[in-house]
């Protein structure tokens, strides 16, 4: 059970859409985690590094968040096993479909992008139909 | 100055994703599991962050470039294709599994990294096998 927390969400919504809004607006870029992923990894780090010192406040942002503000959500997940067998479903399809929840999400669907729609209607699909089968068929298995 | 703005912008969308709940993977499995405690607030992450980022897609289209760098770098419009479908398919059954996607993965690692690295370490794995067989 988690506490449905609508005006919690939308604050953290509308500063993560501040986020992409300075992606675009100051930058031209999009704020895309799977891109600054792997680009950082194969040492693609952009402009003034900007994919590393992104990911940097990434990092560190929660952690000084976490000293004025401790988490209203708490912190539950699977075990490791659904942990490692999801990180590389997510790794790997992400690259696949050229996106994830905050490239396609947040950022494509803001600028009305097919690709991005369709993307964020499959892995939604996906998503609902696989917490389905491991949480009601199989009762909780991972 | 860039290096800078791009530390803020990674905080920002950091701590966003913390207040939220989007770093919590137990209250991400839920928002997907309608036939179980169902919790709708990942669609109010969605509608107050699309908006807000539209609206510096507008500003930036209006523009001959952006106000930091030199030249737009927004994805074309493209075809709808199969590795779209798939990719994105495998992406939702790794997200529904794990309960974590990769932002909210890096948002927590030093908050709880005893969960988050194995998760890390695998989402970086698939990553390197999508560039070995597809690279």
């Amino acid at each position: 059970m988690t506490e449905f927390t609508p005006f919690l969400s939308l604050g953290g919504g509308i500063l993560i859409g501040l986020a992409a809004f300075g992606g675009f607006f100051l930058f031209g870029r999009v704020i895309g985690m799977t891109g600054i992923m792997a680009r950082t990894l194969s040492f693609d780090f952009g402009e003034a590094g900007w994919r590393p010192m992104f990911l940097i406040g990434l990092v560190l942002g929660p952690l000084v968040m976490s000293q004025l503000m401790p988490s209203p959500h708490g912190f539950q997940a699977p075990g490791v096993v659904a942990l490692i067998i999801g990180g590389f479903l997510v790794g790997y399809g992400s690259r696949v479909g050229s996106g994830c929840t905050s490239g396609h999400g947040i950022c494509g669907i803001s600028r009305l992008s097919k690709r991005s729609i369709v993307a964020v209607c499959t892995f939604m699909f996906t998503a609902f139909v696989t917490v389905f089968v491991t949480r009601h068929v199989f009762g909780g298995l991972l | 100055m860039n290096r800078f703005v791009a530390l803020a912008l990674g905080a920002l969308f950091g701590v966003g994703l913390y207040v939220s709940g989007m770093t919590n993977p137990q209250k991400i499995i839920n928002f997907l599991d309608i036939a179980g405690p169902w919790d709708l607030s990942l669609i109010f992450v969605m509608g107050g962050g699309i908006p807000v980022a539209g609206l510096g897609y507008y500003l930036l289209k209006r523009r001959e470039k952006p106000v930091l760098f030199d030249d737009i770098q927004v994805p074309a419009p493209g075809v709808i294709d199969r590795p779209l479908v798939i990719g994105s398919a495998i992406f939702g059954v790794g997200w529904g599994i794990a309960g974590l996607c990769p932002g909210p993965a890096f948002a927590s690692i030093l908050l709880e990294p005893v969960a988050i690295a194995p998760y890390l370490v695998a989402l970086f794995v698939g990553s390197l096998a999508y560039e070995r067989l597809h690279g």
